[in-house]
């Protein structure tokens, strides 16, 4: 039922502020968000379904494809938990490997988040500095396998070369220059009167709601959850390397801004250490040609940009998983948006979409 | 525990502790349970119908507080022991306060139905939609059983294992109309 002033709206699919093929259906009165109704499932391809239908490495090119700004993330949490399932488990630098090209990921991931956050808002500039960082990563990614976006370079049981020559000497280069470039994001718009405006309680929403949504991630964290799974349950060798979690207090806009701010900088320690840390020795451990785990199950979860990646496989003792599902963090943060939206203003909502830092390739896999 | 009782004569390998979220849950609602296989990550099967309430205990109960439901999904069992019922229905679960996880399995037949844990944690709500939409598991009480990812008017459940791959023929080119058809195939 409609009031006198009550009216629906799409926003998207087709809309450059959706970040990909994302479209709400709002009720509003006025200029208030009534309610909110996400429609998803345009880029839906079936992921799972070829996941069943190909073998595991096959497959591994297909996570690549779902959260496409944040492949590596992905790539690694599908390839622990065919790990997993075949009882494996990769040399320590190898792991070491992992570490620091899962974080320098996640810098990237953030980079672009804040980008596309900054220039929704109406932020230009921000748009095209970071832009610049995020290229010396991708630069970093295409010296190491060739491949920009989609690396694909896990392998189960270890990874498919070695760092080539002068990788990390190229690595800490760009470790020691991000943190006078965070320094100017921080100074363009933290104290920027516009953007705390724009940001400042905004999308609030308390920590426990945000839990029983299933949210994860630094969307979590900005409501005070203390919720990191590469401290809760913890895989690979994180255990080993020293870093902070950051956690926000109001769980606003700005919060999560914040959040992921300080994550970048955390992330840069991790990446330096794990880089001192690194042993020598094999890459590889030796895993059969004919991927052919035992039957069973596996449920195995990582620490993505986003929040919680999830893959469960079930193994039916052949080449192809019997099942093969794929949890992403996106699809369920996603879910919190009508919550955060009510009774905001039109234009917030997309900060709210920049804020959740969806990928719609995640979504609807 | 006093430091007698582990001075017993005939000690053997000291047994896995079960994790403290399984013991009470065994302890309360034993009798909603159907098979327990325990491991790094117990995973239990629940009397279907009992489902919602087994949730709700797990994520109440002050030393279990299954607060994040990770993640739910369909299985579509007919290919790999039991024919019969047809689906799964998993359930991963997560304790912040505890650290401890747990994997609860519930079957459902094609024609029945299976009550909603969206009642206990507010992310069921997609997840059920999705199974519904990729298996056609029914949630009793779910508060709006639509589709998610295939369109509204999709007349089949894609994640089944009796659907093809590349689709059915009248699949191809979903989103081609008839007469766009007849002009390809004049040209």
């Amino acid at each position: 039922m409609f009031g006198p002033s009550e009216m629906e709206i799409n926003l998207g699919p087709q809309h450059p502020s959706t970040h990909g093929v994302l479209r709400l259906k709002l009720k509003l009165d006025g200029e208030r968000i009534v309610h909110t109704d996400p429609v998803i499932g345009y880029l839906h391809r079936g992921c799972e379904k070829l996941g069943e239908d190909r073998t595991y490495l096959q497959t591994m090119v297909y996570t690549d494809r779902m959260d496409y700004v944040a492949a590596f993330s992905e790539n690694l949490v599908y390839i622990e938990a065919v790990e997993k399932l075949l009882g494996v488990e990769a040399p320590p630098r190898a792991q070491y490997m992992r570490v620091v090209l899962a974080e320098l990921q996640r810098i990237a991931s953030h980079l672009l988040w804040l980008a596309t956050h900054a220039l929704d808002i109406g932020a230009m500039t921000v748009f095209l500095y970071t832009f610049r960082e995020r290229e010396m990563i991708l630069d970093l990614f295409e010296a190491y396998c060739g491949a920009r976006l989609t690396l694909s370079a896990v392998r189960p049981g270890g990874m498919y070369q070695d760092f080539p020559e002068g990788f990390a000497d190229e690595t800490r280069r760009f470790c020691d220059i991000l943190p006078e470039r965070l320094d100017d994001y921080h100074q363009l718009l933290t104290t920027n009167r516009i953007w705390r405006e724009r940001t400042q309680g905004v999308g609030v929403i308390a920590g426990d709601v945000a839990l029983d949504y299933g949210v994860t991630g630094p969307c979590l964290r900005g409501s005070g959850v203390d919720y990191d799974i590469r401290k809760a349950i913890p895989y690979s060798v994180y255990p080993e390397l020293e870093f902070d979690v950051p956690l926000g207090s109001t769980g606003d806009t700005y919060d999560r801004y914040l959040c992921r701010m300080e994550e970048m900088r955390q992330s840069r320690r991790i990446v330096l250490q794990a880089l001192d840390q690194m042993p020598d020795g094999p890459i590889q451990t030796k895993v059969p040609k004919r991927i052919k785990p035992p039957k069973g199950e596996v449920y195995h979860v990582n620490e993505g940009p986003r929040g919680e990646l999830g893959v469960y496989l079930i193994s039916d003792g052949t080449e192809s998983a019997y099942r093969c599902r794929f949890r992403s963090p996106c699809f369920v943060n996603l879910q919190a948006l009508p919550e955060m939206a009510q009774g905001h203003l039109v234009a917030d909502i997309i900060a709210l979409i920049g804020t959740l830092d969806i990928v719609l390739g995640c979504i609807d896999r | 525990m006093s430091d007698n009782d582990t001075n017993h004569d005939d000690v053997q390998v000291p047994e896995p502790v079960p994790p403290r979220s399984l013991v009470r849950l065994r302890e309360v609602r034993g009798d909603d349970l159907q098979e327990v296989e325990e491991g790094e990550v117990p995973i239990v099967r629940v009397k279907p119908e009992r489902i919602e309430d087994v949730c709700r205990f797990l994520k109440e109960d002050p030393d279990c507080r299954m607060e994040l439901l990770s993640d739910l999904s369909g299985v579509d069992m007919i290919a790999l022991d039991r024919p019969e019922p047809r689906f799964d229905v998993v359930y991963h679960l997560f304790s912040l306060a505890s650290g401890e996880r747990m994997t609860l399995k519930a079957a459902v037949g094609e024609n029945e139905e299976i009550p909603t844990v969206s009642t206990v944690w507010r992310t069921a709500n997609w997840h059920e939609r999705e199974a519904f939409d990729m298996f056609g598991i029914r949630f009793a009480g779910h508060p709006d059983l639509r589709r998610i990812l295939m369109p509204d008017e999709f007349d089949a459940h894609p994640l089944r294992k009796d659907f093809p791959l590349e689709g059915r023929a009248k699949d191809h080119g979903y989103w081609r109309r008839p007469e766009d058809e007849r002009g390809r195939s004049e040209s």
